[in-house]
C-alpha cells in the first residue's frame, strides 16, 4: 500500500519539444557532415555534435545542472576514472610498439588489413 | 524533499504486518539484520571450503606427491583448480560478503539511527543474487573437467581456451559466478550508500557518522567505479570462451594484455575495497577498548578518500613483468610508492588513538591490535613489490604470496573475528566466552606467522608460484628449503585446528552464553542503545543525535563515555 | 508485489535529494563506468586498427540515424511524462511512458532487421575485431533498452493509478542515460570510417 508521493517539482520545465527539435536538427547535421570527404568535417560532425547532443539531453531532460552539486560531480568523477583507464591502457593496447617492445601480431593484422582494402582518404 | 521532520520520532509500524512464519522470517526477509546473517553464514560456510582448499594444496607442497587425506592425489590439473578456487572464494565469497555485506547490512541502519535500509527489497534481491553466484561457483566443482583452473586472475589465453585450461565448463561457470557476485555487490553497495547519505538520524551530520559506516560506503563506491570496466572485460572473455571471438587472442587481432589491464584496474582498488571496512571495524574497537576518542577522525576520513582515489592509478604494478611499456612501469612505480603513505598515516593515527588510553585487552581488542601489527608487516613488504626493479625478481615468487597473505589475512580473518567478537552480543543477545576467545586468538595469530614467514624466505630464494610440485620442476625452486615448506604446512594444520575453539564458542554461546545487555562494552554509538538483539524496526523511538561518535574519557562527567543520542 | 510498507529510512533525505532519485543517479554512475570501460576499450582498438574502417563501412548509417531519431523522440516522451507526473497527472504520465517504451520497441525491431541483414551477409560476432566490438557494444546497449522498457511499463502501471509518481522521473533519468550512450555509439559505429 503505497501513498502518492507529492513531488513538488524541483525543476522548471522548459519547452521540451523545442529542445527535441534542436536535437533532431543536430542529428541531421551530423549525418550530413558524415557524408563529407574532409576527414576533419566528418569528425566534428560526428563527435562534436554528439557531445553537444549529450550535453543538451543531460541539461534539459535530466536537469543535471539544477540538481544538487553532488550529482554532476559524481558523474564527472566516473568519467574521470574512464579517462584514467584509457590513459593507462592505451599505451599498451592502442599502440603497437614502444620502448624496447613491439606487438608484431597486431602490426601484421593492421598491415594485411590495410593491403586488402585500399582506402581513398 | 526533507521528510525528516515528518518522521521524527515515528516508529516503524512492525505490528501492522504481524509475526512472520519461518519462510518469511529466515528465507524471504527484507530486514537488514536477517540479510546480514544470511551473508555472514554463507560467508562462513565458504570460508570453511576455502580453508579446506588451502589445506589440500599446502599438504601437496609440504608433503609432495602423496595422497592428501580427505582429498586424494593432487594432480597438476587439480592443483590448479584448488589454488584458483581458494583465491576466488576467499576474496569474493568470504572477505567481501562478510566485511561489506554482513557488517554493512547489520551496522549501517543501526549506527545511523534508522529502521532499515532505504530499499529493503533491493537488499533482499542482492543477497539472492549473491547466493545464486555461490551456487553457480559450487556447481562448477561437479561439472566435467571440474572447477576452473586458470588462477583467480583468469589471464587469457589460458582462461579463454578450454584446450589450454582443461576446465572449459568450469571456466565459464566461474566467470558467470563472478559476474553475478559483482551484480549483487553493485546493488547492495548502492543501497548502503544511499541509506548512509540520506537516512541518517536528525542531528547526525557527515562527520558524526561512525567511521566503519564511512569505510563501508567508500568501499562500495570504490568497488562500483572499478568493477565497471572489468564487467565489460568479463563479457568479452565470456564471448571468447563461448562465441569464438578474439578479444584477447593475438592471432585474431586481440590482446591478452588488455584483460590484464581491465582485471587489475579493478583488482587493485579491490584490495582497498576489503581493506577499508576492516580498518573501520578496527577503529571502532580501538576507541571503545582504549576508552579514548579516535585520533584524527577527519584526517582518517580524508586519508581514506585519498587512498580511494590513488588506488585507481597504481594497478599496473601487477603487470611489471607482463610486457607493459617501461615508461608506464616508471609511472606506476611512483604512484605505488605514494599510496603507501596514506595507509601508513592511518596506522599512525590508530596508534595515536591508543596512546594514553585506558586499555583493556578483551578478545575484540586483541584481534584489533593483532590486525595493526600483522597488517604493518604486509604493508611494508609491499614496498619491495611496488618498485618495478625489485619486482622483476620477486614477481610470481612466494614472496608475493606471503606479502598478500600478510595483508589479506588481517583483513579477511583477523579484522572479521574482531568484528564478530565485538558485535556478537548485539547480533545474538549473548556474550561469547572470553577464555575460548583468547585461546582462539593466540592459536590463530601465532601459527599464521609460522605459515608465512618461511614463505618470505623461500620466495626470496626463488620458489615460483603456481607450481604443483617442485619435484618435477626443480629449477622453479630451491630444493634445500623443503623443510621450510613443510613447517608452513604444519603451521596451517595447527591454525585450522584452533578454529574449532571459535566454532564451539560461536555456536555454544548462541544458546548458553551469558545474556547480553544493550551496551556491554559501554560504547557511544547508536547500535548499543537498542536491545540485544535489536527488534524488527530497531528503535522503539527513533533517535536524535547530538554529538560525534567517539566521546570517551571526558573530564568532569560521571561516565567515561557520552552516547551520541543523549541530550545532555 | 509484497505488502511491506516502506521503511522510514526510505522517506528521509539528509542530502535533500529523495532516495529514489538518489539511487537512480548512483545506478547511472555505475553504468557510466561499465559502458565507459567498453567504449574506451573500443576506441583504443579502433584508433590502433585503421583497417577496421573497411568493416565499419558495412554498417547501415540510415538505420543508425533513424534509430537515433527514435531514441531522441522516446526521450522527449519520457521527459514529458516527468512533467505530467509533476502536475500529478498520473494517467497522462503513464501514457507517455508507454509511448517511450514503444520507442524502445521500434529501436530494437530496427536493430533486429539490421543484424539479420548483417548476419545474412556473413558478418557475425566472430567475424573479426570490428564486428566483435560492434555486436558487444550494441548488444549491451540493447539489453539496457529492453530492461528499461520493462521497468518503464511497471512504473507506468503504478502511475496510471496515480501511485509512486516519483518513479516516473527516475525511470526517465535512466532512459535518458541509455539515449546518451546511443548518441555516442551512433558516430562510433556508424559514421566513423
Amino acid at each position: 500500500m503505497s501513498e502518492t508521493m507529492t513531488t513538488e517539482s524541483h525543476v522548471h520545465h522548459p519547452d521540451y519539444v523545442k529542445i527535441w527539435a534542436v536535437l533532431v536538427a543536430l542529428l541531421l547535421v551530423s549525418v550530413g557532415g558524415a557524408m563529407s570527404n574532409i576527414r576533419g568535417v566528418v569528425l566534428v560532425a560526428a563527435f562534436g555534435v554528439a557531445l553537444v547532443k549529450a550535453y543538451l539531453v543531460a541539461k534539459n531532460f535530466m536537469h543535471v545542472t539544477v540538481e544538487k552539486r553532488f550529482v554532476p560531480y559524481l558523474l564527472l568523477m566516473m568519467i574521470a576514472f574512464i579517462v584514467i583507464l584509457f590513459a593507462g591502457v592505451a599505451p599498451d593496447v592502442m599502440k603497437h610498439g614502444g620502448l624496447r617492445w613491439s606487438n608484431d601480431a597486431a602490426k601484421q593484422t593492421v598491415e594485411s588489413g590495410m593491403k586488402a582494402a585500399p582506402k581513398n582518404e | 524533499m526533507n521528510a525528516q521532520a515528518d518522521h521524527a520520532g515515528l516508529v516503524h509500524d512492525g505490528a501492522a504486518h504481524g509475526e512472520p512464519g519461518f519462510f518469511l522470517k529466515y528465507c524471504w526477509s527484507t530486514d537488514h539484520k536477517m540479510i546480514a546473517m544470511q551473508y555472514l553464514f554463507t560467508g562462513m560456510i565458504m570460508a570453511v571450503l576455502g580453508g579446506f582448499l588451502a589445506y589440500v594444496f599446502r599438504m601437496q607442497l609440504g608433503f609432495p606427491n602423496q595422497n592428501v587425506p580427505g582429498f586424494g592425489l593432487v594432480t597438476p590439473g587439480r592443483y590448479n583448480a584448488v589454488v584458483t578456487m581458494h583465491g576466488s572464494i576467499m576474496i569474493f565469497w568470504v572477505a567481501m560478503p562478510v566485511l561489506i555485506a554482513a557488517f554493512g547490512n547489520f551496522l549501517i541502519p543501526l549506527m545511523i539511527g534508522c529502521d532499515d535500509m532505504a530499499f529493503p527489497r533491493i537488499n533482499r534481491l542482492s543477497y539472492q543474487i549473491f547466493l545464486l553466484s555461490a551456487i553457480v561457483l559450487l556447481a562448477s566443482f561437479f561439472v566435467r573437467g571440474g572447477a576452473f583452473g586458470g588462477a583467480w586472475t583468469a589471464y587469457p589465453p589460458l582462461s579463454a581456451s578450454g584446450a589450454y585450461n582443461l576446465t572449459p565448463i568450469g571456466a565459464t561457470l566461474w566467470l558467470l559466478a563472478v559476474a553475478l557476485e559483482f551484480v549483487a555487490f553493485l546493488l547492495g553497495g548502492i543501497n548502503f550508500t544511499v541509506t548512509a547519505m540520506n537516512s541518517r538520524a536528525p542531528g547526525m551530520k557527515m562527520f558524526d557518522i561512525p567511521i566503519v559506516v564511512w569505510m563501508i560506503v567508500l568501499a562500495s563506491v570504490i568497488f562500483m567505479a572499478s568493477a565497471g570496466p572489468l564487467i565489460a572485460g568479463a563479457v568479452m572473455l565470456l564471448f571468447d570462451q563461448t562465441l569464438s571471438t578474439g578479444f584477447y587472442d593475438p592471432t585474431r587481432g586481440g590482446d591478452p594484455l588488455l584483460w590484464q589491464h581491465l582485471f587489475w584496474f579493478f583488482g587493485h582498488p579491490e584490495v582497498y575495497v576489503v581493506l577499508l571496512p576492516a580498518m573501520g571495524i578496527v577503529a571502532e574497537i580501538l576507541a571503545v577498548f582504549a576508552r579514548k576518542k579516535l585520533f584524527g577522525y577527519k584526517t582518517i576520513l580524508y586519508t581514506a578518500w585519498a587512498v580511494g582515489v590513488l588506488s585507481f592509478v597504481v594497478w599496473a604494478h601487477h603487470q611489471f613483468v607482463a610486457g607493459i611499456d617501461p615508461r608506464m612501469a616508471n609511472i606506476f612505480s611512483i604512484t605505488t610508492m605514494l599510496i603507501s603513505v596514506p595507509i601508513a598515516e592511518m596506522v599512525f593515527l590508530y596508534i595515536a588513538t591508543l596512546y594514553g588510553g585506558s586499555i583493556t585487552l578483551d578478545t575484540p581488542m586483541l584481534w584489533a591490535l593483532g590486525f595493526v601489527a600483522e597488517f604493518l608487516i604486509g604493508g611494508v613488504t609491499g614496498i619491495f613489490l611496488g618498485s618495478s626493479g625489485t619486482d622483476i625478481y620477486l614477481h610470481d615468487t612466494y614472496f608475493v604470496i606471503a606479502h598478500f597473505h600478510y595483508t589479506f589475512v588481517p583483513i579477511a580473518i583477523i579484522a572479521v573475528f574482531a568484528g564478530i567478537y565485538f558485535w556478537y552480543p548485539k547480533m545474538f543477545g549473548r556474550m561469547m566466552n572470553e577464555t575460548l576467545g583468547k585461546i582462539h586468538f593466540w592459536g590463530t595469530v601465532i601459527p599464521f606467522n609460522v605459515i608465512f614467514i618461511p614463505l618470505f624466505i623461500t620466495g626470496v630464494a626463488g620458489d615460483q608460484r603456481r607450481v604443483y610440485s617442485y619435484a618435477q620442476f626443480a629449477e622453479q625452486s630451491r630444493p634445500a628449503l623443503q623443510h621450510l615448506r613443510t613447517t608452513s604446512t604444519i603451521a596451517l594444520l595447527v591454525m585450522l585446528t584452533f578454529q574449532i575453539f571459535f566454532l564451539i564458542n560461536f555456536f555454544w554461546s548462541l544458546r548458553h552464553g551469558k545474556r547480553a545487555e544493550a551496551n556491554p562494552w559501554r560504547s557511544t554509538t547508536l547500535e548499543w542503545t537498542v536491545p540485544s538483539p535489536p527488534p524488527h524496526g530497531n528503535f522503539s523511538v527513533l533517535p536524535t543525535v547530538y554529538r560525534g561518535p567517539y566521546e570517551y574519557g571526558l573530564p568532569g562527567r560521571a561516565d567515561d563515555y557520552w552516547p551520541q543520542d543523549a541530550p545532555n | 508485489m509484497s505488502s511491506i510498507a516502506k521503511p522510514i529510512a526510505n522517506g528521509r533525505s539528509a542530502t535533500g535529494i529523495p532516495t529514489a532519485r538518489l539511487i537512480t543517479w548512483w545506478v547511472i554512475a555505475s553504468e557510466i563506468v561499465i559502458f565507459g570501460g567498453l567504449l574506451a576499450v573500443y576506441i583504443m582498438h579502433r584508433l590502433g586498427h585503421p583497417e577496421w574502417g573497411a568493416a565499419a563501412a558495412h554498417t547501415n548509417t540510415v538505420a543508425g540515424a533513424f534509430n537515433t531519431f527514435v531514441l531522441l523522440t522516446s526521450s522527449l516522451c519520457a521527459v514529458l511524462a516527468h512533467k505530467a507526473a509533476d502536475e500529478h497527472n498520473g494517467p497522462r504520465a503513464a501514457k507517455l511512458l508507454c509511448l517511450t517504451s514503444l520507442g524502445g520497441l521500434i529501436f530494437l525491431t530496427i536493430k533486429g532487421f539490421e543484424w539479420a541483414k548483417d548476419i545474412r551477409e556473413g558478418f557475425v560476432i566472430s567475424s573479426g575485431g570490428f564486428w566483435s566490438y560492434y555486436y558487444t557494444l550494441a548488444g549491451l546497449h540493447g539489453l539496457h533498452v529492453l530492461a528499461g522498457m520493462i521497468i518503464m511499463l511497471i512504473v507506468a502501471a503504478d502511475a496510471a493509478k496515480n501511485q509512486e509518481l516519483q518513479r516516473v522521473e527516475c525511470i526517465g533519468l535512466y532512459w535518458h542515460f541509455v539515449d546518451i550512450v546511443w548518441i555516442f555509439l551512433f558516430p562510433l559505429l556508424y559514421i566513423a570510417r
